[in-house]
Protein backbone atom coordinates (compact mmCIF):
# COMPACT_ATOMS: atom_id res chain seq x y z
CA UNK A 1 0.00 0.00 0.00
CA UNK A 2 1.54 3.43 -0.78
CA UNK A 3 2.12 5.58 2.03
CA UNK A 4 2.54 8.80 1.99
CA UNK A 5 3.31 12.25 4.84
CA UNK A 6 -0.29 14.22 5.45
CA UNK A 7 1.02 17.33 7.86
CA UNK A 8 -2.38 19.52 8.83
CA UNK A 9 -2.11 22.49 10.61
CA UNK A 10 -5.21 23.71 12.16
CA UNK A 11 -5.71 27.25 13.23
CA UNK A 12 -9.49 27.62 12.88
CA UNK A 13 -12.42 27.81 15.83
CA UNK A 14 -15.05 27.12 13.21
CA UNK A 15 -17.12 24.28 12.96
CA UNK A 16 -16.70 23.87 9.31
CA UNK A 17 -13.41 24.06 9.28
CA UNK A 18 -12.59 21.75 12.01
CA UNK A 19 -14.67 19.01 10.81
CA UNK A 20 -13.09 19.00 7.20
CA UNK A 21 -9.87 18.70 9.17
CA UNK A 22 -10.89 16.33 11.37
CA UNK A 23 -11.87 14.04 8.20
CA UNK A 24 -8.86 14.78 6.24
CA UNK A 25 -7.21 13.34 9.53
CA UNK A 26 -9.20 10.67 10.48
CA UNK A 27 -9.60 9.07 6.55
CA UNK A 28 -6.17 9.72 5.86
CA UNK A 29 -4.66 8.27 8.57
CA UNK A 30 -7.14 5.11 8.50
CA UNK A 31 -5.92 5.08 4.42
CA UNK A 32 -2.60 4.17 5.59
CA UNK A 33 -0.86 7.88 5.55
CA UNK A 34 1.31 8.91 8.03
CA UNK A 35 -0.53 12.05 9.90
CA UNK A 36 0.31 14.81 12.06
CA UNK A 37 -1.80 17.73 12.78
CA UNK A 38 -0.58 20.86 14.62
CA UNK A 39 -3.13 22.28 16.63
CA UNK A 40 -2.50 26.53 17.03
CA UNK A 41 -4.51 29.47 17.48
CA UNK A 42 -8.43 29.47 17.45
CA UNK A 43 -8.61 25.81 17.81
CA UNK A 44 -6.56 24.64 20.83
CA UNK A 45 -9.09 26.01 22.85
CA UNK A 46 -11.59 22.87 21.69
CA UNK A 47 -8.89 20.56 23.11
CA UNK A 48 -8.91 20.86 26.38
CA UNK A 49 -9.19 18.07 28.90
CA UNK A 50 -12.86 17.01 28.94
CA UNK A 51 -13.65 19.91 26.82
CA UNK A 52 -17.59 19.59 24.86
CA UNK A 53 -17.51 22.71 23.84
CA UNK A 54 -19.14 23.02 20.78
CA UNK A 55 -17.44 24.93 17.61
CA UNK A 56 -19.61 27.93 16.28
CA UNK A 57 -20.80 27.70 12.67
CA UNK A 58 -19.07 29.57 9.81
CA UNK A 59 -21.71 29.82 7.08
CA UNK A 60 -25.05 28.39 6.78
CA UNK A 61 -23.71 24.53 6.36
CA UNK A 62 -22.18 24.91 9.65
CA UNK A 63 -25.66 25.30 11.28
CA UNK A 64 -27.38 22.54 8.45
CA UNK A 65 -24.79 20.19 9.75
CA UNK A 66 -25.58 20.95 13.54
CA UNK A 67 -28.73 18.96 13.07
CA UNK A 68 -27.70 15.74 11.88
CA UNK A 69 -26.01 12.99 13.07
CA UNK A 70 -22.13 13.95 11.76
CA UNK A 71 -19.76 12.60 14.00
CA UNK A 72 -18.07 14.67 15.98
CA UNK A 73 -14.84 16.60 14.79
CA UNK A 74 -13.31 15.73 18.58
CA UNK A 75 -14.44 12.16 17.99
CA UNK A 76 -12.75 12.04 14.38
CA UNK A 77 -9.41 13.54 15.45
CA UNK A 78 -9.64 10.46 18.32
CA UNK A 79 -9.99 7.94 15.75
CA UNK A 80 -7.30 8.95 13.74
CA UNK A 81 -5.20 8.39 16.40
CA UNK A 82 -6.78 5.56 17.91
CA UNK A 83 -6.96 3.47 14.66
CA UNK A 84 -4.54 5.24 12.15
CA UNK A 85 -1.96 6.27 14.21
CA UNK A 86 -1.96 10.00 13.53
CA UNK A 87 -0.19 12.48 15.53
CA UNK A 88 -1.89 15.92 17.33
CA UNK A 89 0.33 18.57 18.47
CA UNK A 90 -0.37 20.85 20.64
CA UNK A 91 1.74 24.23 19.33
CA UNK A 92 3.85 24.98 22.34
CA UNK A 93 3.30 28.83 21.15
CA UNK A 94 -0.33 28.74 21.83
CA UNK A 95 -0.11 27.73 24.91
CA UNK A 96 2.12 29.79 25.99
CA UNK A 97 0.04 32.71 25.29
CA UNK A 98 -3.18 30.98 26.98
CA UNK A 99 -0.90 30.51 29.79
CA UNK A 100 -1.81 26.47 30.02
CA UNK A 101 0.87 23.55 30.40
CA UNK A 102 -0.02 19.77 28.55
CA UNK A 103 -2.00 18.68 31.88
CA UNK A 104 -4.53 20.87 30.28
CA UNK A 105 -5.21 19.41 27.29
CA UNK A 106 -6.84 16.25 26.07
CA UNK A 107 -4.41 12.82 26.76
CA UNK A 108 -4.65 11.62 23.50
CA UNK A 109 -2.66 14.65 21.81
CA UNK A 110 0.95 14.40 21.81
CA UNK A 111 3.58 16.27 23.09
CA UNK A 112 3.59 19.92 22.54
CA UNK A 113 5.59 20.95 19.32
CA UNK A 114 6.86 24.52 18.13
CA UNK A 115 6.34 24.94 14.40
CA UNK A 116 10.13 24.82 14.01
CA UNK A 117 9.82 21.14 14.51
CA UNK A 118 6.61 20.40 12.99
CA UNK A 119 7.70 21.95 9.58
CA UNK A 120 10.55 20.09 9.79
CA UNK A 121 9.24 16.36 9.63
CA UNK A 122 6.22 17.80 7.22
CA UNK A 123 9.19 18.22 5.22
CA UNK A 124 8.47 16.10 1.52
CA UNK A 125 4.61 15.63 2.76
CA UNK A 126 1.71 17.18 1.91
CA UNK A 127 0.70 20.17 4.05
CA UNK A 128 -2.85 20.91 4.77
CA UNK A 129 -4.52 23.87 6.25
CA UNK A 130 -7.48 24.62 7.78
CA UNK B 1 -14.62 -20.25 12.34
CA UNK B 2 -15.06 -17.11 10.12
CA UNK B 3 -18.19 -15.15 11.65
CA UNK B 4 -19.95 -12.50 10.32
CA UNK B 5 -20.80 -9.05 11.63
CA UNK B 6 -23.59 -6.48 11.43
CA UNK B 7 -22.52 -3.00 11.94
CA UNK B 8 -25.62 -1.09 12.00
CA UNK B 9 -24.24 2.76 10.96
CA UNK B 10 -27.56 4.26 9.48
CA UNK B 11 -28.28 7.63 10.45
CA UNK B 12 -24.02 8.24 10.48
CA UNK B 13 -22.79 10.80 7.91
CA UNK B 14 -19.48 10.31 6.30
CA UNK B 15 -17.25 9.66 8.05
CA UNK B 16 -19.33 8.00 10.75
CA UNK B 17 -19.93 4.31 8.97
CA UNK B 18 -16.42 3.77 7.34
CA UNK B 19 -14.39 4.58 10.81
CA UNK B 20 -17.19 2.21 12.85
CA UNK B 21 -15.68 -0.54 10.17
CA UNK B 22 -12.27 0.10 10.92
CA UNK B 23 -13.03 0.13 14.26
CA UNK B 24 -14.51 -3.14 14.16
CA UNK B 25 -12.58 -4.69 11.40
CA UNK B 26 -9.23 -4.28 13.86
CA UNK B 27 -11.37 -6.39 16.11
CA UNK B 28 -12.35 -9.29 13.71
CA UNK B 29 -10.43 -12.52 12.36
CA UNK B 30 -8.99 -12.63 9.34
CA UNK B 31 -11.62 -14.83 7.08
CA UNK B 32 -14.38 -12.58 8.98
CA UNK B 33 -17.03 -11.13 6.99
CA UNK B 34 -18.25 -7.14 8.42
CA UNK B 35 -21.55 -5.94 6.87
CA UNK B 36 -22.18 -1.84 7.61
CA UNK B 37 -25.31 -0.78 7.21
CA UNK B 38 -25.36 2.97 5.95
CA UNK B 39 -28.18 5.55 4.74
CA UNK B 40 -25.13 8.12 3.68
CA UNK B 41 -25.18 7.56 0.25
CA UNK B 42 -21.36 8.80 -0.32
CA UNK B 43 -20.55 6.41 2.38
CA UNK B 44 -21.60 3.56 0.17
CA UNK B 45 -19.18 4.80 -2.81
CA UNK B 46 -16.70 5.71 0.02
CA UNK B 47 -16.26 2.31 1.91
CA UNK B 48 -14.77 0.23 -1.35
CA UNK B 49 -12.59 2.73 -2.18
CA UNK B 50 -11.03 2.47 1.27
CA UNK B 51 -11.67 -1.49 1.12
CA UNK B 52 -9.86 -1.31 -2.44
CA UNK B 53 -6.85 0.89 -0.93
CA UNK B 54 -5.85 -0.67 2.08
CA UNK B 55 -6.39 -4.88 0.23
CA UNK B 56 -8.98 -5.93 2.14
CA UNK B 57 -11.61 -7.94 -0.04
CA UNK B 58 -15.00 -6.24 -1.11
CA UNK B 59 -17.87 -8.72 -1.06
CA UNK B 60 -20.68 -6.93 -2.45
CA UNK B 61 -22.88 -3.53 -1.94
CA UNK B 62 -26.08 -3.87 -2.34
CA UNK B 63 -29.05 -1.01 -1.99
CA UNK B 64 -32.74 -1.95 -0.12
CA UNK B 65 -35.17 0.82 0.47
CA UNK B 66 -32.62 3.71 1.12
CA UNK B 67 -30.21 1.55 2.97
CA UNK B 68 -26.58 0.35 2.16
CA UNK B 69 -24.94 -2.77 3.04
CA UNK B 70 -21.63 -2.76 2.20
CA UNK B 71 -19.93 -6.06 3.12
CA UNK B 72 -15.64 -6.68 3.11
CA UNK B 73 -13.98 -9.79 3.99
CA UNK B 74 -10.84 -9.15 6.12
CA UNK B 75 -7.60 -10.36 4.14
CA UNK B 76 -5.06 -9.52 6.47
Amino acid sequence: MASSKISIIVVTGSHERLQMAAMVASVGAVSGNEVSVFLSMNSLQYFLKGSDRPAPAEGSFGTLMAGKNVPPFRLLFEQAVDLGGAKLFPCSMAMDVMNIDADALAPWLGEPLGLTRFLADAQDGQVYTF
Amino acid sequence: MPEKKVIDARGSFCPGPLMELIGWIKLANIGDELEVLSTDKGSAADIPEWIRKVGHELIGVTEDAGVWHVTVKKTK
